[in-house]
């Protein structure tokens, strides 16, 4: 696509709005991973603005769709990489205890030592693992 | 984000690399940036506090939580933030990751018990 960069840079400034609105008005930093591994560990607190964050982050894209923009994904349809990739995800996220949004924005927006390492690792491990199974495996 | 061929794209730098994801990262961090500083000597708007100031003490479940998670991250293109909001658009493969990841994040308090225990005895 044209211009994928510019997109890109929209959906970005969009998320991180998002970001600073969940920060500035309730304190909250907004890690995805945070958010629903502490409603499904039990271990999360304040679950009203949790579940409003999920009705939004569900509810935003359902709207788009219902308005006739579709939504990109190209999600294979290999069930066992879906369950092993989606095992290691929340495993991963919540021993490094945040993932993308918690980590990669909001601890590197403010200069957090762990956000950084973590986003190093991560990226690097992905990295690693498409290099593997593209060439290995054609996936 | 949604779109795993471009998250993926981005990681494949050894092939046809994809830098589109950069520009999402780098357009998040701004607004948040502000956010930060605009945190200093306020209290957030529906009350209660900000943060403390970042833990930085590095050690092997951060590094070794987002290996796997890097891992999980390049087989399928999807991160948790994604994952949650491909349940309106995602059909079942989002569904069969979203439940997988579930599960994974269900599993850790007591993964971490077990691991606790082990290294106890050690």
């Amino acid at each position: 696509m044209e211009m994928a960069w510019l997109y890109g840079l929209l959906g970005g400034l969009l998320i991180g709005t998002g970001g600073a609105v969940l920060l500035l008005g309730t304190g909250r930093i907004m890690g995805a991973s945070g958010i629903v591994g502490g409603l499904v560990d039990g271990t999360g607190s304040d679950r009203g603005p949790t579940l409003v964050f999920l009705i939004g982050l569900i509810g935003a894209p359902a709207l788009l769709t219902f308005g006739g923009w579709a939504v990109a994904t190209q999600a294979t349809s290999q069930l066992w990489l879906l369950i092993l990739g989606g095992l290691c995800v929340g495993v991963g996220t919540r021993f490094a205890n945040g993932c993308t949004s918690g980590h990669g924005v909001c601890g590197l927006s403010r200069l957090s030592l762990r956000g950084l390492v973590a986003t190093l690792f991560y990226i690097g491990a992905g990295v690693v693992t498409v290099s593997i199974v593209r060439i290995g495996f054609g996936i | 984000m949604t779109d795993t061929t471009r998250v993926r794209g981005f990681l494949d730098i050894a092939g046809q690399w994809d830098p589109t994801l950069a520009f999402v990262t780098g357009g998040a961090i701004l607004p948040m940036l502000l956010a930060w500083r605009m945190t200093r000597g306020r209290v957030p708007l529906a009350g209660g506090a900000f943060p403390p100031s970042p833990v930085q003490t590095l050690n092997r479940p951060l590094v070794f939580g987002s290996i796997l998670f890097g891992i999980g991250w390049g087989l399928v293109g999807l991160c948790p933030g994604p994952a949650i909001a491909s349940i309106s658009y995602g059909g079942w493969p989002g569904l069969v990751f979203l439940v997988a990841m579930l599960a994974g994040m269900w599993a850790v308090p007591p993964l971490r018990r077990m691991l606790d225990r082990q290294t106890s005895h050690a």
